[in-house]
């Protein structure tokens, strides 16, 4: 089933667009440049959080931060190999997509983390960024609960990618 | 300036621990590793993330976002009252949630900050109920193809990088809903 979602959402939007009477080849192009730009400017953060990701983990920092955190991770069912992905994830977006990509690479895709791994990215928001940026540009000064409620939609987003891919893809 | 703690403090912690794991050697190889994984990631994942992009900007361009949007009215009024009258912020808001759910995150943010900026007006920079509750919304992240996980999956070598889709949907639904539930019930006992 999952197989034609993508495939068939190329298909559909194709068609619309030429029956809309738009250029849809040039539409593509355009879109996808603005892709390669985004691209490049996250070229740089990558290289240089992968560094530091990769030392953690060679270090046997990543190993050692596990076993610490595991009593918590474990009590929600959460795999303690996710716990730096879950540290960063609020804070940077790239720098969560590094440590995802080291994860997914050190366990394998379609293992149980490297799953869970994928939900976690594909369902949670950089939030203290985002906060920030809708905060700075409008110019609140007391932001009230939302920190907090923004944090509850993380974590519970955290526990649900847990539990789904476990109900999803049982092993 | 967050970032830059961030990664002095992944450096002590990491020199620091080698030393008493005994991983100096593995430490010292790590640095030019790490390096290079991250151009191996960018390019990896360079195909799957533009051709993405030219498909969102000609739902974007060909009105498919507009008639999601007309789909999303209803749920807009009930998260956000103000939008029964003000027509604008309906607009804006029903824009940057569709830029998200078609997973164009670029697009998203001037527009919701077009509707936070309604939000705020004459409010003296205190948030307001409805502006706590556009950040959960924007930080919960309700997509509908998580583009960039995807071309990571197919990266590294999985031939069905999109069978987490449920998954990612169900999860999704959950954060944002509890989420917005928590928000609804702070806002209630917060005091102004």
């Amino acid at each position: 089933m999952t197989d034609y979602i993508v495939p068939l959402i190329l298909l559909t939007t194709a068609l619309w667009s030429l029956r809309k009477k738009e250029n849809t080849y040039d539409l593509l192009l355009t879109g996808a440049s603005q892709g390669l730009k985004l691209l490049v400017t996250l070229i740089p953060t990558l290289i240089i959080l992968l560094t530091a990701v990769t030392m953690l983990r060679a270090s046997g920092a990543l190993m050692l931060l596990s076993r610490f955190l595991s009593p918590v991770f474990s009590f929600f069912g959460i795999p303690t190999e996710t716990a730096l992905l879950v540290l960063v994830r609020p804070i940077s977006g790239s720098a969560a997509l590094a440590v995802g990509a080291d994860l997914m690479a050190q366990y394998g895709v379609d293992s149980q983390i490297g799953r869970t791994v994928a939900v976690m990215l594909g369902s949670t928001e950089t939030t203290f960024y985002t906060i920030s940026v809708y905060f700075g540009a409008v110019g609140i000064k007391k932001t009230r609960y939302t920190v907090l409620a923004a944090l509850i939609a993380d974590f519970i987003g955290f526990f649900t990618a847990s539990l789904t891919v476990r109900l999803f893809f049982p092993q | 300036m967050v970032m830059s703690y961030i990664f002095v403090g992944c450096l002590i912690l990491s020199v620091f621990s080698a030393v008493l794991t005994g991983n100096g050697g593995a430490l010292g190889a790590a640095v030019f590793q790490g390096a290079q994984s991250g151009v191996t990631l960018a390019i990896s994942i360079a195909g799957a993330l533009c051709l993405w992009s030219g498909v969102g900007y000609v739902m974007e361009k060909t009105g498919i976002s507009k008639g999601l949007s007309k789909l999303l009215s209803p749920l807009l009024h009930f998260i956000f009252p103000s939008t029964r009258t003000d027509t604008a912020l309906a607009g804006s808001l029903s824009a940057n949630i569709c830029a998200n759910f078609l997973g164009l995150g670029n697009a998203a943010t001037p527009m919701g900050i077009a509707a936070a900026e309604r939000l705020a007006k004459n409010k003296n920079g205190i948030a307001t109920d409805e502006l706590c509750r556009l950040i959960v919304l924007n930080t919960a992240s309700i997509q509908f193809i998580p583009s960039t996980v995807g071309a990571l999956r197919a990266s590294l070598g999985c031939s069905t990088p999109f069978d987490i889709l449920p998954a990612v949907w169900v999860t999704s639904l959950c954060s944002a809903g509890l989420g917005l539930a928590a928000a609804f019930l702070l806002g209630k006992v917060w005091r102004k």
